[in-house]
């Protein structure tokens, strides 16, 4: 048991490589997956085949056959990019599809009215996604949007299975060295308790200030 | 629910310049043989229409009976299956930058006010003028704060629309479509959401409106601003206009049964 609390600082670093990769990840997601939406509510209906098609595809591949895909995958193609990056970029990639479901909803959930004065002050239809329509969207998409980057941040523990060396991965390296499972992967799940807890907790606050009220 | 703000007592011969009188301006807006169906109820049956600069058209008609529809199918917010819709001499554009020029010439009052919710009263007038006519922000403000003043909710500028009453929303949406200097305004039942205590202080701010000479079509059932600001009263039924005529005349003595119909059941309650 003691020799794992030795290495609560290589631990600790673990948490903080989940951390950028879940940041980084759902940063991206964030972007792609509000991209995502905007072309599946668009008028041009090439833009929303493309975004439907990316969505049912990406969402349903397990993600880890999908970073073995990736990790493996690139280099033969000529493209090679280090784990951490490709890690970062697969969350990103395959998260997108739920940011996009929980804007989609977002957007559904701001009245119908909103859009139509909008349009009627002659607000063009990205004017009027733009200022009106996703603001208000995003409000409602606080708590959904958190549960995204909680599964973002359980998700790249799956990096450990290509070779990033984030929080699963060293805990798996500790328990290969010292045979103690139980207290080394009750730390590593005790770290991303604290990390999705605080989430939780930042999204009920994020949720109580931005709240549109009508 | 009717309002008496406009019996005949209270009407100057000033109020009643354009009431009846054979429209003298040029056509701003014609509807022409317009059609609607949603599924397989007719919205819009061959409707005709023709609104003049400066004219004030009232449309009546019962629950079902197409005058919204016809009225969301002058700034496109609803297509139309035939028929063409002609603002300023132009055909309405489809879709894209023309129908959204468009539309910055038409302002519209909803009946559930569609107010933007995350913007504060002031925001709400300013944004238009500042996205879509590209007005500098603090001519657009000042503006803004006049139009505010003008409507009764200047003092209200930094609240948000939920901390408003019904009838203080809807006088700032009228700010807010006035603020785009529209050609023509459309009213969709711009009081049915409302109390009646707050109908009074709307139709206050449109027959101001009107008297400034404002084109204007509203669908409302409010027969005291008909009688008061309309020059006519349009009556339809089933997706047609059945009925045209001056606002006294009609409310007195109707011509079609439906109308008189109509206006015994307005009036019952």
């Amino acid at each position: 048991m003691h020799e794992v609390v030795h290495h609560l600082g290589y631990l600790a670093a673990g948490l903080g490589t989940t951390l950028e990769l879940s940041l980084l990840g759902f940063a991206g997601a964030f972007v792609l997956g509000t991209l995502l939406t905007v072309m599946r509510v668009c008028p041009i209906v090439p833009l929303r085949v493309v975004g439907t098609l990316y969505v049912e595809v990406f969402r349903n591949v397990p993600l880890l056959a999908f970073l073995v895909l990736f990790v493996f995958g690139l280099p033969d193609a000529g493209i090679t990019c280090s784990l951490f990056t490709s890690e970062a970029v697969c969350l990103a990639l395959y998260f997108a599809t739920y940011v996009c479901e929980a804007v989609r909803a977002g957007i559904n959930a701001v009245p119908v009215g909103q859009a139509e004065a909008a349009r009627a002050i002659g607000m063009t239809f990205g004017q009027s996604l733009g200022t009106v329509i996703l603001p208000q969207a995003f409000r409602t998409m606080v708590q959904p949007l958190a549960n995204v980057f909680i599964g973002v941040v359980l998700s790249s523990s799956l990096g450990a299975a290509v070779g990033v060396s984030e929080l699963i991965g060293r805990t798996q390296w500790l328990d290969l060295q010292y045979d103690e499972p139980v207290p080394t992967f009750l730390l590593a799940a005790a770290g991303y308790v604290l990390v999705t807890l605080a989430v939780a907790l930042l999204a009920g606050r994020v949720q109580k200030r931005m709240a549109v009220r009508r | 629910m009717v309002d008496d703000a406009g019996t005949t007592a209270d009407r100057t011969a000033d109020d009643t310049a354009g009431n009846g009188t054979v429209p003298s301006g040029r056509v701003l807006l014609s509807i022409e043989s317009v059609s609607k169906r949603f599924g397989d109820l007719v919205a819009l049956s061959e409707v005709d229409l023709d609104v003049h600069e400066g004219e004030v058209v009232v449309v009546l008609g019962a629950s079902g009976s197409g005058k919204s529809t016809l009225c969301r199918c002058v700034n496109r917010l609803e297509t139309v299956d035939s028929g063409r819709i002609v603002f300023d001499g132009r055909d309405l554009p489809q879709e894209g930058a023309a129908l959204a020029a468009l539309r910055a010439d038409v302002g519209m009052v909803f009946q559930s006010f569609n107010l933007f919710a995350h913007k504060t009263v002031l925001e709400n007038v300013v944004l238009g003028p500042t996205r879509v006519r590209k007005v500098p922000r603090a001519e657009a403000v000042e503006e803004a704060r006049a139009l505010l003043d003008r409507v009764g909710v200047r003092d209200k500028e930094s609240r948000y629309p939920a901390e408003l009453s019904g009838g203080q929303q809807q006088r700032v949406a009228i700010a807010r479509a006035l603020a785009m200097h529209p050609k023509l305004m459309l009213f969709d039942e711009p009081t049915s959401a409302l109390d009646p205590e707050m109908i009074r202080e709307v139709l206050d701010v449109m027959v101001g409106l009107a008297r400034d000479g404002m084109t204007m079509v509203a669908v409302t059932h409010e027969m005291g601003f008909a009688r008061r600001a309309a020059d006519r009263v349009v009556f339809m039924d089933h997706g047609r206009i059945v009925e045209t005529g001056e606002p006294d005349a009609f409310f007195t003595a109707p011509r079609t049964e439906r109308a008189r119909d109509f206006l015994s059941t307005i009036l019952r309650h």
